[in-house]
Order: structure tokens, then C-alpha cells, then sequence
């Protein structure tokens, strides 16, 4: 495995950024991270990045303890920080030979051309990094996680405050990286995730409170379909379709749009239809309703 | 370390900083040492270029810390280090590269002042007719200053949240390393046996010592230990400020 996270723990006085977790990850995954702001995503990258120190816990990358050792994730990850920090006053090139330098990898000025070409940023290498779009930043901060080559990669919101070509740009990149490469990712964006991804840990206040393919996830909660019926007059007896089978629970403001929430696995809509005709309703509209990814996370980091 | 060593100097030149640090130094000096009447060489008749290392600790104090300042403070304030401290650079060496860095632009910046040592050969009746043992000793006493000087300001900027909090503490240790143990041994507490011990922890005995052209190995120990112990500290006080 070539990370392994046992119990691991991060506190800052009485308050815990992450709170006994634990998980592992594989060659080839491509895992995002989701959470609401302060859920411990960047502590927990952070401390894969020996950058700060876990207060109890164990990381392994490839076998060795980080927190004894933070260079041997330093050789193995490349690191793209939340805020992306960068030496704004240097050039492109200037700045990646500068990070080329860091890892001893005596590259020449067309290995860091053809790195720049990877990540789309050819066409700004010799501009200084003060002056180029938050886009075209973004992109260095990945080339120069990606310059050494390393086998994991991990990338802290890399799509926060792009545009939509940018995104869909960079989204690309990290599916194409993802081919060869393990890839921890985190994302305020569902549907980034949902694109992205093949694996799912979702963390609130500092805790995992999922972890599964996004499929899993998806109908490992309640109720998952929710179907919409709209009537040309309101119904007189709304009783008749609380009392069918499968339906959980019956909304409606006034008595014409109506919202039923289903059982798993069940749809009941033509008993709905023949319900509808025994009553005297004319049914205008009828739809289901797949619950959304993004309705998912929301039920499971809403507070009780 | 080379790469921060060389991001520093690229740093230092790449921006206005090295260049109106080394101006002013310059200019100042200059000034000082051929155009005021008072301080002037030629106002005088005897060939000395005691002007200039009487000078250089108080440019220093001013124009040391004001180079320093950044250097750590400034990486901790717009996130870099995140990026340093993700690569396989260790503390020590990110210290050393950066101080190195520094070092550099003091040596330049004492090389500048050369000029002026040659034109005082050129002018002395005869040729050549100055102190050449108390010069060399001098400038030994002021690059060591300026190295010291430098090591009390990563320290300043490693304690620092901003540049100009890095700034006012270093000058202030500078000052305090300097001139402060001498007034300290003036105390009346310390008269009669603390007072020489308390002048000797200070700088300007050690400088004023090698100045006289003499370099003992007691001065040039000295200047050691405190560019050690305070790059010591700087490396402690930013391992408590990443952890």
C-alpha cells in the first residue's frame, strides 16, 4: 500500500482538526476528499506532506512512518497546497528550476519546457508568475508537483476560484494524471468529484464519515427516489396515495404539486397513475427524481 | 541548499532591494570619506581609512536588518513555506542557503569599498605609505561584523510575523550585541570584576580589537559563536513555528 493512515489525530488545543482517522489507499485510485470547510482535508494532506506533526497516529508512505522520516514523503508526493503558494517575483522557468534544483534532478531548460508543455502552460513561460491568471498559476503549482515525477499526488482544491474552461482543463489534466498515478483530491465541487473520482472519503469536523465508490454512497442512504406529481386541479383526497405501497412520505403546499418520498428499490408510479384515476386526478406531470450526489453529502454532514 | 542559496540571490537581484541597499552604502560611505569636510580624507594628514570602519557598525545596523528582514518573515506570509518545507529541504539547509545568500551580497558589498582603499594608496606621499596591517584587520573586523549582523537578522525574521517586526527586532539585538554589553559593564553593579567580562561579551571590543591589526583567533572565535548561536536559534524558533 503505498499509504497507510492509522488513527490519526491533529489538535490544536482542545479543538480536533482530525479525529482518528484511518484509511489506506492504492496504486491507481484516484480518491477525493469532500467535507465542508474545516472537515480536516488540508490538516490531514498537511500532515501526509510531514509538513506538520499529528498529535497521535500513524502515516506510512510506502512502508515508512512520515512523522519519524518527512522526506520520504517529500521524495514520493508531490504537493500542490490549498492556497498555492508561489515566488510571484520569479519567472516560470526560474521558479521550476528552482524546484528542479530542490529535488537534485539537474533537469535543462528543455526538460522544464516540456514540463510546462504538459500542463498547458507553454505559451507563459516567460512571464513572471505576478503576472499571469489564476488559471495559468494554478497550472504551475501543478507543474511543479508533478516535476519529479512521483508516483502520488496530492492536490489540495486545485480547481478553486477557474473559470469553466479552466475547470474542465484542469479536471482533464487530473484524469489524465490519474491514469498512472495515485491521486489524493480534495473539492468543495460534487460533480468535480463525481467526474473525477473512483473513490470517496467524505470527512466532517475532522472525522471519516464515508468512504466507498460514489455509487455506494449514493444508495447507501435512505430513501433515494423522490417523485414529483402535478395535477391540473388540487386533489380532494390525498389520502388515497399516503396509503399506497412504497411510499414513505407525502408533501405537497397545495394539494396539486405533489413530492412523494420512496422506498428503496421501489416505484410506484403506476400505482400512482391508477390511484390518480380512481380519484377523479388528472396527472399533468409525473417524474422521479434519482437523489443527487450532492443531496447525499448534504444528509450526511448536516448537523443533527 | 543550493537551490535556496540560488533562489535568494536571484531573489536579492531580481528586485530593487540588493541594488538600493548596495547604493546607499556606497554613496554614504563615499561621502563621508572624501566630501564632508569634517570626515574627509583630504582634510586631514595623515593616510587612514579609519572613517569607513568607524562607520560601517552603524550602516550596518541599519542596512543589515533591513536585507534580513524578509527572509523568513516573508515566507511565512505568503505560504511558501508550504512549498519549501514539501520538498526534501531540511531546515538547516534552507538556513544555510539563504544565509549564504546574504553573505554574498556582504562580501560584494565590502569589495565595493576596495576603491577606496586603493585610492588612498595612490594618494599617500609615497605611494603605498599606510597602515596595511591595521586596513587588512579592519576589513577582517567588518566582514565578520556584517556576518554576525546577518545571522541576528534571519533570527529577527524568524521570530517575526511581518517585515517590519523583523526589522525593529533586529535592529534592536544588533544594537544590544554591539554597543548595549559595553553600556551594560558601565553599570555601577558590575564595577570591579563583572564589567570586563561584560564588555568582552560585546561586539565592539572584539571588532575595535581586530581593528588594531592584530587577528587573534580569540576575536575571530567570537564572531563564530555568535553566528552559530543565533543561527541555532533561528533554526529552533522555525522548527516551533512549522510544528
Amino acid at each position: 500500500m503505498p499509504i497507510q493512515v492509522k488513527h490519526l489525530s491533529k489538535k490544536y488545543g482542545q479543538q480536533a482538526a482530525v479525529d482518528d482517522l484511518s484509511f489506506s489507499a492504492k496504486e491507481g485510485e484516484v480518491i477525493g476528499f469532500l467535507g465542508p470547510n474545516g472537515a480536516g482535508k488540508t490538516t490531514t494532506f498537511k500532515m501526509l506532506m510531514g509538513f506538520i506533526q499529528p498529535t497521535s497516529g500513524e502515516i506510512n508512505v510506502n512502508g515508512e512512518s512520515v512523522p519519524e522520516d518527512p522526506m520520504i514523503a517529500r521524495m514520493a508526493i508531490g504537493y500542490l497546497p490549498e492556497s498555492n503558494p508561489l515566488y510571484k517575483e520569479m519567472y516560470v522557468l526560474e521558479f521550476l528550476n528552482f524546484i528542479s534544483e530542490s529535488h537534485r534532478l539537474g533537469l535543462t531548460k528543455e526538460d522544464l519546457i516540456n514540463a510546462c508543455k504538459r500542463v498547458g502552460l507553454d505559451a507563459e513561460i516567460n512571464k513572471k508568475i505576478k503576472y499571469l491568471s489564476k488559471g495559468y498559476k494554478q497550472r504551475v503549482g501543478i507543474a511543479q508537483a508533478i516535476l519529479h515525477d512521483p508516483p502520488i499526488l496530492i492536490l489540495d482544491e486545485p480547481t478553486t476560484g477557474l473559470d469553466a474552461n479552466q475547470l474542465m482543463d484542469i479536471r482533464a489534466l487530473i484524469r489524465d494524471l490519474g491514469k498512472e498515478k495515485l491521486i489524493l483530491f480534495s473539492s468543495h465541487i460534487m460533480q468535480e468529484i463525481e467526474s473525477v473520482c473512483d473513490r470517496v472519503i467524505i470527512l466532517d469536523h475532522g472525522s471519516k464519515i464515508a468512504d466507498n465508490s460514489l455509487a455506494d454512497i449514493t444508495s447507501s442512504t435512505e430513501s433515494d427516489l423522490k417523485i414529483i406529481m402535478v395535477l391540473d386541479q388540487p386533489t380532494k383526497n390525498l389520502e388515497i396515495y399516503n396509503e399506497l405501497a412504497g411510499v414513505l412520505n407525502v408533501q405537497t403546499a397545495d394539494q396539486r404539486n405533489i413530492f412523494f418520498d420512496v422506498v428503496k428499490g421501489m416505484d410506484p408510479r403506476a400505482d400512482l397513475f391508477r390511484a390518480a384515476v380512481k380519484n377523479g386526478d388528472v396527472i399533468i406531470h409525473l417524474s422521479k427524481e434519482d437523489q443527487t450526489f450532492e443531496q447525499t453529502f448534504q444528509k450526511l454532514t448536516k448537523k443533527p | 541548499m543550493i537551490s535556496i542559496f540560488k533562489k535568494e540571490i536571484y531573489e536579492l537581484y531580481s528586485s530593487a532591494i540588493g541594488y538600493i541597499i548596495m547604493s546607499v552604502f556606497i554613496i554614504v560611505v563615499g561621502l563621508f570619506l572624501w566630501v564632508f569636510r569634517d570626515t574627509s580624507i583630504l582634510s586631514g594628514n595623515v593616510a587612514k581609512l579609519d572613517q569607513l570602519f568607524f562607520m560601517a557598525p552603524y550602516l550596518f545596523l541599519f542596512l543589515i536588518p533591513s536585507i534580513t528582514m524578509a527572509s523568513i518573515s516573508e515566507e511565512f506570509q505568503s505560504g511558501t513555506t508550504e512549498i519549501v518545507f514539501t520538498k526534501p529541504i531540511t531546515i538547516g539547509q534552507f538556513l544555510t542557503g539563504k544565509y549564504l545568500a546574504y553573505i554574498l551580497l556582504l562580501f560584494v558589498l565590502i569589495l565595493l569599498t576596495l576603491t577606496h582603499y586603493y585610492s588612498l594608496n595612490q594618494l599617500a606621499s609615497p605611494i603605498g605609505n599606510i597602515d596595511h596591517g591595521s586596513i587588512i584587520g579592519s576589513y577582517a573586523g567588518m566582514f565578520l561584523l556584517g556576518c554576525a549582523f546577518t545571522a541576528i537578522g534571519i533570527f529577527g525574521s524568524s521570530l517575526a510575523r511581518s517585515q517590519v517586526a523583523a526589522f525593529i527586532i533586529s535592529l534592536f539585538l544588533c544594537f544590544l550585541c554591539y554597543w548595549g554589553m559595553y553600556y551594560i559593564s558601565r553599570l555601577s553593579i558590575f564595577s570591579g570584576g563583572a564589567d570586563s567580562l561584560f564588555e568582552k561579551m560585546g561586539m565592539e571590543y572584539h571588532y575595535l580589537s581586530l581593528s588594531r591589526g592584530v587577528i587573534e583567533m580569540g576575536d575571530i572565535g567570537y564572531f563564530a559563536f555568535v553566528i552559530l548561536l543565533f543561527l541555532s536559534l533561528s533554526h529552533i524558533t522555525l522548527n516551533r513555528r512549522l510544528s
